[in-house]
């Protein structure tokens, strides 16, 4: 396979993350649609490193692995703490970030 | 035969990728993207890359996606039909439905003309060579050497960034900081 599929497959799947994000009201909805913007990404970059046959590619490919698991740490903390006082969970009702 | 270990990897991405955006509950959501992680570790070890692949499966659809179950459970995600946004009151409405459809549809293909449209074919779309061996592209020696050498500032960074993430997370979930 070339790699130009593998960068399809990649521009399809962030593009769907995209929509998701712009679509969908529930938080955590939007937080796992963030993550598939971040893997299509991800899969661009494997995809790169494997065309130049050089490794940066996949150091940032960790990269933006940990930068993912500290975004869904970030998040889910925030849904909890947004559960706790009640609020409504969703991203339409909570226009204001004020307590 | 990697042809066809692709188009089933690929199918499974991009299927799980519509599951999460349209399945209603949350928690099918957070499984159809486990789905969707672990086709794409498929495609990672076709693109010769195994210890990307393992992380993926490990750190990401075994550590972060059961950080996701637990709080769907705690949360107890609410049943959301998919549009619902779209028809729904408020200032989101039919215009909100347009720009989705009108943006998706230019983001893709803007991002298949800049990837696929510019001068890549000047490299040759096939790859780099590849030669097996216990220190060859991709393995965990390789990455690990590239760690621990030119990207060591990387490293060092990236677990402070962890750290600050874990902090941030017991401070703004904790009982006695975000709850009151």
């Amino acid at each position: 396979m070339t790699i130009n599929w593998y960068l399809a497959v990649s521009a399809i799947v962030f593009t769907l993350g995209a929509v998701g994000v712009m679509v969908r009201r529930n938080p955590l909805v939007v937080l796992l649609c963030l993550e598939l913007m971040l893997n299509g990404a991800n899969l661009a970059l494997i995809a790169f490193s494997r065309m130049w046959g050089n490794g940066d590619g996949q150091i940032l490919a960790l990269v933006v692995m940990t930068v993912a698991a500290c975004e869904v740490c970030i998040g889910l903390g925030l849904i909890v703490a947004i559960y706790r006082r009640r609020l409504p969970i969703d991203v339409d009702e909570l226009r204001e970030l004020q307590g | 035969m990697s042809a066809v270990l692709f188009f089933i990897a690929g199918f499974g991405a991009i299927a799980g990728a519509v599951g999460v955006v349209v399945l209603r509950d949350p928690f099918y959501s957070v499984l159809s993207l486990v789905g969707h992680l672990l086709s794409l570790a498929v495609l990672f070890l076709l693109l010769r890359s195994e210890f990307v692949a393992a992380v993926q499966v490990v750190v990401y659809a075994g550590a972060v996606m059961v950080l996701y179950v637990f709080v769907v459970a705690y949360v107890g995600g609410r049943e959301e039909p998919f549009g619902e946004r779209l028809r729904g009151r408020g200032p989101a409405g039919s215009s909100l439905r347009l720009g989705a459809a009108v943006l998706g549809g230019a983001l893709l293909v803007e991002l298949l003309i800049a990837l696929l449209g510019t001068g890549l074919e000047a490299v040759g779309a096939n790859g780099a060579g590849y030669a097996p061996g216990p220190q060859a592209f991709g393995t965990p020696a390789y990455i690990g050497k590239l760690f621990l050498t030119r990207f060591l500032l990387v490293f060092e960074v990236s677990s402070f960034l962890l750290l600050i993430a874990a902090v941030g997370a017991v401070v703004l979930a904790g009982r006695q900081g975000g709850a009151r």
